[in-house]
């Protein structure tokens, strides 16, 4: 479903470089967190992009960067073909409607002083010109039942409901405007396995309801595995793989995703053992100093010379999607038959 | 496809009349889960915070007699009337002059013959003036600059910083004396006005304290992600979130302005005569402390009542609004 | 609402269960109510086998663990019923001196949030040191060449150099590992580890646990591995406890458990994770939400989200999923399950 016509979203060489100060009054710069650096995405409509890697990696920071959140260094976003840093007042407010979020945290991402049908109407108080405001309340009724929650529950303040539920309301203020394009960021990170699989299938519901498209960022494999059609793998702010859901899990070409899959834990016992770890050693570098050329290489068991000298470009060396990576081989790691 | 206007037509029509997702969990489950405990440790979180404080506050002694007091000289400054018949202002008998209580004078005379518990009931409007209108100025300021200096931070929360740190240098009673040492007339609008000016400080890093802490808060970039503006982000969003410490600040610092106006009026540089004030009642009952001490005890006796008042009520406020105590 | 006593030694392990915890029952006085965290469960531990205690938040899983080191927050807080036994002593009915010299060298703790548990103001040397010193007596120099052997016990790299770093100075994976050498300084027979490796990213999850499984290996220490991930179960544990409401719902060896489960939440939980098998289909989540301790439905407390709750006059005598509460009982050889229907259900 991916190549079929124009990409809705795209980003193009994404660069975000936070300054690390010193001083109160006098602030100078004593370095750069390079927390993104030169991230390629394209989104199609309909489809689902998974965005996956570790805390740090940036992958949040290309989701703030996409909402408007931060301004990035250098780089574009694309909405329809349209620069956003460029658009005007008028096509940002339309961009907005266009593209909106799900957050990690169903505590956080709701204001706790305001009951349900204010937060899911709240974008029509920005935006009044999306539903009359006599229309509203049926709207929101509307909203809760398509995602799953008791219209009558619209006076409710959201300590009253649980993480799973909460999560619910985050994406019916998220749909409200009618968007395109969801930005979904670790939306079921923070909640109970068993409400995990509930959102998951809500999400993919709605998208096959309302034909959207989804950029969803998680740490976790086997959520973005389940929900994807096209898998990128960043890794200190920069991606080292990327291609369908089958290319990245079954034929990983980066030792990056490889030590990544490898280490997911199974949940059969009859595969207990039957994949072969790849331990990594150390840890991420930090951003503020990530090293030379290949930044992986401090952790890889394939680094040579040519690593520490050469920044290996994401382009498909022979396995039929792009990796990162001057030595990349295909290799099968977790045996599902 | 990107030449997709954005007339909603051609937009996925959702919400319709038929909303049919409804996934088969939830929607019919939900009746247990009235209060969430979160984990078994019953963290039960805020938004019920004003109905839990004020059930808290009911109960709690310190705030009854707080607020009793508050009741009663709220009444004396609306309409003194109700506690005496007397003038404050008639001179009686001059021949009266600072005699002590009596059966007809609970209060005594003052130096001018007047009847003095008249004159001590009426002085509590002031009071109440003074220190509700210099901390709605002490808000203003606060306010203002603590949601400038937190929303924005950078060079505006540095430069605002150091404004705060100098006024904090000065002492309160000592920069407004020095203001109102150089204004032609201290009425009760001047007074408020230096007492706001030099005691704004506490209220705006409490403000911009809360600021800093919400303002990156999930729902407030939900918000921006909405595309809603700074105005609305700060007010529907953020200071909501410092109401309840600033209305613990401002209960006990309305005690604490009363208390500061008495003395630069007893000082001579708050209100001048012929306003009703105790400052001034305690002052001129100075000259004759040894042969007519009345004339000094029931204006300090009031308002150290009326002080007190304040912040009993704000030290209950405090408690029942501070989730972590509880 | 007392369970079997006992549980059937169900283990790979040898030898007499060190730790043997038995109807346990802690309660919370909140001023909203009161709220039962801990429902009457009984475990036991033998050396060197790994035990995990799986359960979703609100389970009771933590608390079940931190009654049996003594740090429950008390109040609100309380043990109303049952034993932790060590050794065959009561731990709750001896003085509290006596519990702090078994708590020390006997079983040891490791928790989620290392960063936290760890003091800011002293370094991981002098915090780890500190074990020795406060239980052996050793001097400050003896205490800091302890230190650097269990950091390099543990893998960190450079121990020597970095024994005077600072809690903050360290990744999150470094931090869980100065947790784990804290917690192995008196060679603990039982080692409590909850939720170790949550906050952790997944490539430094398989570094702790790889640390964790060899360190048992090499000590034979009984391992009590609390989680609610069930990936990590699998890879690590020798049995399981699955925890729902404040009870255990079913037990038993990995293999069996994960492989055939006989409680509906077992297998609710086991269909709700995302698997290479299910991309393309949907989810089968378990419905509904996790239960509030506070008001734990009466009798099957997962009957609300049961697909297969027979309640009123579809149940049979005694065994109305809304009214009687299922005993945990042996449902096949060395399986506990509390379901009133779990042969039926799942067959025999």
């Amino acid at each position: 479903m991916s190549d079929t016509g124009e990409p809705i979203l795209v980003v193009k060489d994404l660069v975000k470089h936070f300054p690390l100060t010193q001083g109160i009054v006098f602030q100078r710069t004593v370095g750069h967190v390079q927390a993104v650096d030169g991230v390629n995405l394209e989104l199609y409509p309909g489809e689902t992009m998974g965005l996956v890697g570790e805390s740090g990696c940036g992958k949040s920071t290309v989701s703030k960067l996409i909402m408007g959140l931060e301004k990035p260094t250098s780089g574009q976003i694309l909405f329809e073909g349209k620069d956003v840093a460029a658009m005007s007042r008028r096509e940002l407010r339309r961009y907005r409607r266009q593209v909106q979020i799900v957050f990690q945290d169903p505590y956080a991402s709701l204001n706790p002083r305001m009951t349900v049908g204010n937060i899911v109407a709240e974008p029509w108080d920005i935006h009044p010109d999306v539903v009359p405001r006599k229309e509203r309340p049926r709207r929101v009724r509307e909203l809760l039942d398509l995602v799953g929650l008791n219209p009558d529950y619209a006076n409710r303040y959201p300590h009253q409901f649980s993480g799973g539920q909460r999560q619910r309301i985050g994406v019916a203020r998220a749909l409200a405007l009618r968007p395109s394009v969801l930005v979904c960021d670790e939306p079921v990170s923070a909640l109970d396995v068993s409400v995990q699989a509930q959102v998951m299938n809500l999400l993919e519901d709605l998208q096959d309801e309302l034909g959207l498209s989804y950029l969803f960022i998680a740490h976790d494999l086997s959520v973005v595995r389940h929900l994807s059609d096209r898998v990128a793998v960043m890794y200190l702010g920069r991606i080292v793989e990327s291609g369908t859901h089958a290319d990245v899990y079954d034929q990983p070409a980066h030792p990056y995703t490889q030590a990544l899959l490898s280490a997911v834990p199974v949940h059969e016992p009859a595969l207990r053992g039957a994949k072969e770890r790849i331990v990594l050693t150390g840890d991420v570098p930090s951003p503020a100093d990530p090293p030379s050329g290949c930044r992986f290489r401090t952790r890889c068991w394939k680094a040579q010379q040519i690593c520490v000298d050469q920044d290996p470009a994401l382009v498909d060396r022979g396995q039929g999607h792009p990796s990162a990576c001057h030595f990349a081989e295909s290799v099968e790691i977790v045996h599902t038959d | 496809m990107t030449e997709r206007q954005q007339d909603s037509g051609t937009e996925p029509a959702y919400g319709g009349d038929s909303p049919t997702i409804v996934d088969s969990s939830t929607a019919e489950e939900q009746r247990t889960e009235d209060v969430t405990v979160a984990e078994a440790g019953g963290e039960i979180r805020q938004a019920s915070l004003w109905s839990d404080a004020w059930r808290q506050l009911r109960r709690s002694p310190t705030f009854l007699l707080g607020a009793g007091l508050f009741l009663i000289f709220a009444v004396m400054a609306v309409a003194p009337q109700l506690f005496t018949n007397a003038d404050p202002r008639q001179v009686i008998d001059l021949g009266l002059s600072a005699d002590p209580p009596t059966g007809d004078a609970w209060f005594g005379y003052d130096i001018q013959g007047r009847d003095y518990f008249a004159n001590v009931v009426y002085g509590a409007r002031v009071s109440m003036i003074v220190g509700f209108s210099s901390v709605l100025g002490v808000l203003l300021i606060g306010v203002t600059m603590g949601s400038l200096a937190g929303f924005y931070g950078g060079w505006i929360d540095s430069v605002l910083a150091r404004i705060t740190d100098v006024f904090y240098g000065l002492p309160l009673v000592l920069g407004a004396f020095l203001l109102l040492s150089v204004m032609q007339n201290r009425g009760i609008a001047q007074v408020s006005l230096a007492l706001a000016i030099f005691g704004w400080m506490t209220a705006m890093r409490l403000v911009r304290g809360t600021v800093v802490s919400v303002k990156d808060a999930d729902y407030v970039q939900a918000a921006r992600a909405l595309g809603a503006s700074t105005w609305r982000i700060l007010t529907r969003h953020i200071l909501p979130n410092a109401v309840a410490p600033v209305l613990v600040y401002a209960t006990i610092t309305v005690g604490l302005f009363i208390a500061a106006e008495a003395t630069l009026s007893f000082l001579g540089f708050g209100l001048q005569l012929p306003e009703i004030a105790w400052g001034l009642q305690i002052s001129a009952g100075m000259g004759r402390l040894r042969d007519s001490a009345h004339l000094v005890f029931f204006p300090s006796i009031f308002l150290s009542l009326m002080v007190l008042s304040f912040i009993l009520m704000g030290d209950a406020l405090r408690d029942a609004l501070d989730p972590k105590l509880r | 609402m007392s369970q079997t006593l006992t549980t059937p030694d169900i283990s790979g392990a040898a030898g007499a269960p060190v730790l043997e915890v038995n109807d346990l029952h802690v309660e919370f006085r909140t001023p909203h109510g009161l709220v039962r965290a801990v429902n009457g469960i009984t475990y036991s531990v033998r050396p060197g086998e790994t035990l995990a205690i799986l359960g979703e938040s609100g389970s009771g899983k933590s608390v079940s663990v931190q009654a049996v080191m003594g740090i429950l927050d008390s109040p609100p807080g309380f043990v109303t019923g049952g034993s932790i036994l060590f050794h065959g002593q009561d731990m709750l009915t001896m003085p509290a001196a006596q519990q702090r010299v078994i708590r020390g060298p006997g079983i040891a703790m490791v928790f989620q949030d290392a960063l936290s548990s760890l003091n800011p103001v002293f370094s991981v040397g002098h915090q780890i040191g500190e074990m020795y010193r406060a239980h052996q007596g050793a001097s400050r120099r003896e205490a800091k060449a302890k230190a650097i052997e269990l950091m390099e016990r543990v893998r960190i790299p450079a121990a020597r150099e970095r024994v005077n770093d600072y809690p903050h100075q360290f990744s999150g994976g470094m931090r869980q590992r100065v947790m784990i050498a804290m917690a192995l300084a008196l060679d603990p027979e039982i080692l409590i580890a909850d939720e170790p490796t949550t906050a952790l990213d997944v490539t430094v999850q398989a570094q702790i646990m790889e640390l964790l499984n060899d360190l048992q290996r090499d000590t034979g220490m009984g391992l009590i591995l609390i989680t609610h991930d069930l990936g990590v179960v699998n890879e690590v544990a020798d049995r399981v406890a699955v925890m729902y409401a404040g009870k255990i719902v079913e037990s038993g060896t990995i293999d069996e458990v994960f492989t055939a489960p006989t409680h509906p939440y077992t297998a609710g939980l086991m269909s709700s994770v995302p698997q290479a098998e299910t991309k393309g289909t949907r989810l089968q989540p378990i419905k509904g939400q996790p239960p509030n301790l506070a008001a734990i439905p009466p009798g099957c407390s997962f009957h609300p989200r049961c697909p297969h709750a027979r309640i009123g006059s579809a149940a049979a005598a005694d065994q109305d999923c809304a009214g009687d509460v299922p005993e945990l009982r042996e449902v096949r050889p060395a399986r506990m399950a509390a379901c009133h229907y779990s042969e039926e259900i799942f067959g025999e």
